[in-house]
């Protein structure tokens, strides 16, 4: 079996899951500042696919991809962490506002740059919008064939993949030639942990960005070992027109957001008694709820 | 007025419950526009199908009939369903939020660079001013989801790359059959001289579709359980009341992510959304992602230890108390009582 070019797609997002109080603004605005950033969950789970992958096939060559703001580069060390071979992050203010068109756009933008990959991978969804479409619109744009919902690798041939899929209502075992895209399904296995050498080695790896502070030892260690230089590509290193990313190329706009206010119902409050609970069912059979 | 067009799916020669939702708001859409009202539908031996699309009211509709076409595959649906939008211009595209519309939409969406909103809870038309170009666009699609994990709901517009597409979630549209005699054209597409080859790399190798036994969406009676529940053998309870209501059992995502219940059992945002004329909600605090699943129930009852949980605001009936006591004695005194 051959080695494998694999790309990684990763995101950081806001941590949805854990949505607290504060998290609103009084106008029903998403207050950013409080939420904290994770690895998007999905997305761990397509970096724990190629990187069994990799695995099975020594030599497999795994990069890992995301677009963000500066902080976004904490997903590149992780790749390291958890054993990617190269991180790439596409960064630019310019690219801020990309709805899922434009977005799609620019990863393939950095995709062309890379040019030599058989298999892309990424997560099914991101949780700070759940829309899935990035990956789809990835594949277009590359136009190669895309493998949706994959929870498990089957078999790796010289030509073709073969994979199982995850659908609402059972599952179906496709095979595709590359070069292909997959979408990861969260029922596929957890990411490893990250090891503690690769953190030992990778901790320092920064982009130029983020070193523009100005940290003499960091520099230092820079030149004697390049390898913790992030790449950092802007607009101009992936040849994008700037009418088709950010804000300016995506079609979709928010009218409005409204915060979802519960509907307060008059209750009944009824304690556990015996006398409480034979009333409410026969209030219930009455109103032929039930009976 | 450009028409307003909706993707069907169809398997073994039965549309699917989600497009018979999306053809009913597809017409309110278009009524509310004056526009026509426009599907396609790509699968096998479909001789005869479009009596099962005709109610709804579906002025035109373009058929793809080929064995390569069904089950499912994106290559050859994305090629066709390009092609007829193409050729149509609908203002306003339609697709179920299943791993069939979420697969198919973004790649088409890609295809015809036009704007997409996923999972949208709510379509309605309207107008937007746009003040950078000062004016005023009217007749436009309004979808809106819920955004950020469920916290807020986003009304999401498109206004200058049409059509304007839209995944629409199963069980959300109210079904409506428009009229039972309604005339449709039906135009028939020759699948072979759209797809070559390429369409087709992609091949299913096996398939395992479960005849899902779980219908909670026309069930009357749900008993749903949360984290508070505790453990699966607690869920028994749940299921001896379903049972003798003759109702179905369900669980939050809390429930389902601790393996108390199945995930095709799961209600909320992430799973069924379910509007009965009873909803037991056992052990459930009420976040969003749950109650924006079940809120619209006739009758909601709350088993909760905590007076405060914020599902009560919700419920008809809070009870407050061990779900342990509550239960065995609402069986008992529904035996005692129902006749």
């Amino acid at each position: 079996m051959r080695p494998l070019k694999i790309i990684v797609l990763a995101k950081q997002v806001p941590d949805t899951r854990h949505v607290g109080p504060d998290a609103m603004k009084p106008d029903g605005t998403v207050n950013r500042g409080k939420l904290s950033t994770v690895f998007n969950p999905d997305d761990l789970h397509a970096l724990e696919l190629a990187l069994n992958i990799k695995d099975r096939i020594p030599g497999t060559q795994v990069t890992i991809l995301t677009m963000g703001p500066q902080k976004a580069a904490d997903i590149i060390r992780e790749g390291y962490y958890r054993g990617v071979d190269d991180g790439i992050m596409i960064s630019d203010r310019r690219f801020g506002g990309a709805d899922t068109l434009a977005t799609s756009y620019t990863i393939v933008q950095a995709i062309k740059k890379i040019a030599d990959y058989d298999l892309i991978v990424g997560g099914r969804q991101a949780i700070d919008g759940d829309t899935a479409q990035v990956g789809p619109q990835c594949a277009d744009k590359l136009d190669i064939p895309q493998v949706t919902y994959v929870e498990e690798v089957l078999s790796i041939e010289e030509d073709r993949i073969v994979a199982r899929r995850r659908l609402e209502t059972g599952v179906e075992t496709v095979s595709a030639p590359y070069p292909v895209l997959m979408t990861v399904h969260g029922s596929s296995p957890e990411c490893r942990s990250r090891k503690a050498k690769k953190v030992m080695k990778y901790k320092y790896a920064r982009t130029k960005t983020e070193m523009r502070k100005g940290d003499a030892i960091l520099e230092a260690l820079h030149i004697k070992r390049p390898h913790l230089v992030i790449p950092e590509w802007s607009v101009e290193d992936i040849n994008a027109d700037v009418t088709k990313i950010g804000l300016a190329g995506s079609p979709t706009k928010v009218k409005s957001v409204s915060s979802i206010v519960l509907t307060a119902t008059e209750s009944k409050v009824l304690t556990d008694s015996d006398n409480d609970i034979e009333g409410m069912i026969k209030e219930l059979i009455k109103h032929h709820t039930i009976g | 007025m450009k028409s307003v067009f909706v993707y069907c799916e169809v398997e073994n020669k039965i549309v699917a419950e989600i497009s018979q939702e999306l053809l009913s708001a597809g017409k309110r859409l278009a009524e509310k526009l004056g526009a026509p009202l426009e599907a396609m539908l790509f699968g096998k031996d479909l001789k005869g199908i479009e009596s099962q699309i005709s109610p709804y009211g579906v002025d035109k509709l373009f058929i793809a009939d080929d064995d390569r076409l069904e089950p499912y595959r994106t290559l050859p649906h994305a090629a066709l369903a390009h092609k007829i939008l193409k050729q149509q211009d609908p203002q306003i595209v339609l697709f179920g939020a299943t791993s069939v519309g979420r697969d198919l939409a973004p790649r088409l969406a890609s295809k015809l660079n036009c704007g997409l909103t996923a999972d949208t809870t709510i379509l309605d038309i309207g107008d937007h001013f746009v003040k950078k170009e000062k004016k005023e666009y009217t007749d436009l699609l309004y979808a809106i989801r819920p955004a950020f994990g469920g916290s807020i709901m986003a009304n999401i517009i498109n206004w200058d790359m049409h059509p304007q597409m839209a995944t629409v979630r199963e069980g959300v549209m109210k079904k409506d059959v428009f009229d039972e005699n309604y005339k449709t054209e039906v135009v028939s597409i020759n699948a072979n001289k759209i797809l070559n080859n390429e369409d087709f790399v992609v091949e299913i190798i096996e398939r395992h579709i479960e005849e899902s036994d779980v219908n909670l969406k026309d069930a009357p009676i749900i008993v749903a359980g949360g984290y508070g529940v505790g453990s699966k053998e607690n869920f028994d309870l749940l299921k001896n009341l379903a049972n003798i209501l003759g109702g179905e059992v369900g669980g939050s995502r809390a429930a389902v992510d601790a393996g108390f219940i199945d995930h095709n059992r799961q209600i909320g945002q992430t799973g069924t959304t379910v509007r009965p004329k009873l909803y037991i909600a056992a052990g459930i605090s009420g976040a969003i992602q749950h109650t924006a699943g079940m809120q619209d129930a006739s009758m909601i009852i709350s088993i909760n230890n905590d007076s405060e949980a914020p599902i009560n605001s919700l419920a008809d009936y809070v009870i407050t108390g061990d779900l342990g006591v509550v239960i065995p004695k609402m069986i008992k005194y529904y035996k005692e009582n129902a006749k």
